[in-house]
């Protein structure tokens, strides 16, 4: 891909970010710092390429913390935020 | 161009999936009763990103990257297990941290291997573009890990919660960022390593110097802020990679963040500027001293009980308070035993009551509040003149009406609950010495239509759900 196209698509994510981030209940506020935070881990994948390549032993072994760290963040920010999601309840009815 | 462009397109489809899997994630959180299935595309999303790029990719061993893997997903899953509610918070900030971390290594192996990331042109050095994208990358990294990690002390009280003022401050900041900013512009001309390490360095260092004179109660702010920032990074982190889902997710991420610090700023009346500055509340006003003399009446909790149970409407006001004496369970039961004798229950939530977002309708979730009884403070403001009582616990500055009447105020122009219209307003805090966190003494509490409730906030409550029983 080039520049301009890799820059459309961050540029509209941006606007479908804005949209979105905006019907969020703020309720759920709470939940949503969680879960962006496990999604931006998705960095993983830059620290994947670089643990999996050889030649630089450097390079293998930061890409390899850097795996560890964002797989801290991927499983425990999802985990808690399904955690967290799972405590909102509806009123029970009683008139049933 | 370069090899990035020799990928074939299903791997672009796939990530381009993923990306879409994010967005159906925050999609999902604008109903509770969506939230779940949008986590679940999340996760979804984010197996679909992994095993696209270990599919792509000659692995030189895979036992290590698993390991990393196993290692690190093991001690996030036992974190979130284990976490308390009321340090979600805290946590959140850890969790930033680590995004920030991970954001510098990778920028740091890029320019290491950069052959391994495709960003080499035909003579062995890395691709200008690619240079400006990694020290974007890098910088706002290291920014998100080093502010993270101070915030985290700071909520997690390891460090005083009061604003930290170096002299020049402002100056120092400054400087700093335009030295960065420089070095990475020079960057594009000479690649030596010690101008991609003086960046990271410096952005640490900047990391530091930004937060460390922040507030305790502006801290919904900055975790938004830093929530944000770590969504830059990663979009930053998208582009030196030419990968639509890391790029996808950064924007989302990044206008998330910058939204939440937006809507906390408007809930306080005060710029992202001014915030950002830090130092307030580091001034007490004048006033405090004197105040403490001033008459108030004084309930205990038969008082309160008795109040309660005759009242047709409650509205009740939860704060910061009401988590670090973990109130939320006592409260709840307080409330189903007003609801048994007949009276309506409401919960009415202020957008900056806690220390982050949303904080206060996680607690009282997690007390088995349902949902659609907590309110936000636009739904339910015009209904106090209607409620009997307002049972304010652990808030105080976002009940002061002097906010909307007192223009010396540090806090006027702040949207704050009417709680005064209620008939009568119990006000539940540990001491009348200690003022809110914006230093302001709370006209409230000497009103004819307040009773005081002075204890701590979670006996207060146990006091009166036993007068109640």
């Amino acid at each position: 891909m080039d520049f301009i196209s890799i820059l459309s698509i961050f540029v509209l994510a941006c606007f479908v970010g804005y949209y979105v981030v905006w019907s969020v209940t703020p309720a759920l506020h709470t939940p949503l710092m969680a879960v962006t935070n496990a999604i931006s881990s998705v960095i993983i994948v830059g620290a994947l390429i670089a643990a999996a390549a050889g030649g630089s032993l450097g390079a293998k072994w930061l890409g390899l913390i850097a795996v560890a760290l964002a797989s801290v963040n991927i499983f425990g920010g999802f985990a808690v935020t399904h955690r967290m999601l799972a405590m909102y309840k509806k009123k029970e009815r009683r008139d049933a | 161009m370069h090899e990035a462009a020799a990928v074939p397109s299903w791997v672009l489809l796939a990530y381009l999936i993923s990306g879409v899997c994010f967005i159906l994630a925050l999609r999902g959180l604008s109903s509770p009763v969506s939230s779940q299935r949008g986590n679940r595309f999340g996760m979804l999303g984010m197996a679909i990103a992994v095993a696209t790029t270990l599919a792509t990719h000659e692995i030189a061993s895979l036992w290590e990257i698993g390991a990393a893997i196993l290692v690190g997903g093991g001690i996030g899953l036992l974190i979130a297990r284990r976490i308390q509610m009321t340090a979600m918070p805290q946590l959140v900030a850890a969790f930033h941290s680590l995004v920030g971390m991970a954001a510098v290594l990778v920028g740091a192996a890029a320019f290491l291997n950069p052959e391994a990331f495709g960003i080499v042109d035909a003579t062995g050095a890395i691709l200008q573009v690619s240079r400006v994208e990694m020290g974007l990358g890098v910088a706002i990294g290291a920014i998100t890990f080093s502010g993270s990690v101070i915030a985290y002390l700071k909520l997690n009280g390891n460090m005083s919660g009061a604003p930290i003022l170096l002299p020049l401050r402002h100056v120092i900041n400054l400087g700093t960022l335009i030295a960065i900013l420089g070095l990475i512009a020079y960057f594009t001309q000479d690649q030596a390593p010690w101008i991609f390490w003086t960046v990271v360095a410096l952005s640490f260092l900047i990391g530091f110097l930004l937060i460390i004179p922040i507030g305790g109660a502006d801290m919904p702010v900055v975790i938004s802020m830093l929530n944000s920032y770590s969504g830059w990074a990663a979009a930053a982190m998208g582009f030196t990679l030419h990968n639509s889902a890391m790029i996808i997710t950064g924007a989302l991420v990044g206008s998330s963040g910058a939204i939440l610090s937006y809507i906390m700023c408007r809930a306080m009346n005060r710029s992202f500027i001014s915030v950002i500055a830090g130092g307030f509340g580091a001034v007490a006003s004048s006033g405090t001293a004197e105040a403490i003399d001033r008459p108030y009446k004084r309930g205990s909790a038969e008082d309160a009980a008795f109040l309660m149970k005759q009242a047709d409407k409650v509205i009740i006001v939860p704060g910061y308070g009401m988590a670090v004496a973990q109130a939320q369970h006592a409260l709840r039961e307080m409330a189903d035993l007003l609801k048994k004798e007949g009276v309506e229950v409401d919960y009415a939530i202020h957008p900056v009551a806690g220390r982050m977002p949303g904080h206060m309708n996680v607690l009282l979730a997690e007390a088995n509040v349902p949902y659609d009884e907590v309110h936000e403070l636009e739904d339910i403001n015009s209904e106090f003149a209607q409620a009997d009582v307002a049972f304010v616990i652990g808030a105080n500055d976002v009940t002061n009406p002097a906010a909307k009447t007192d223009k010396g105020s540090p806090i006027y122009g702040m949207p704050v609950l009417d709680v005064e219209k209620a008939r009568t307003v119990l006000f539940v805090k540990r001491s009348m010495g200690g003022v809110g966190y914006a230093g302001v003494d709370n006209e409230l509490f000497y009103r004819d239509n307040t009773m005081m409730l002075l204890a701590d906030a979670k006996k207060m409550v146990e006091e009166i759900v036993k007068a109640l029983g």
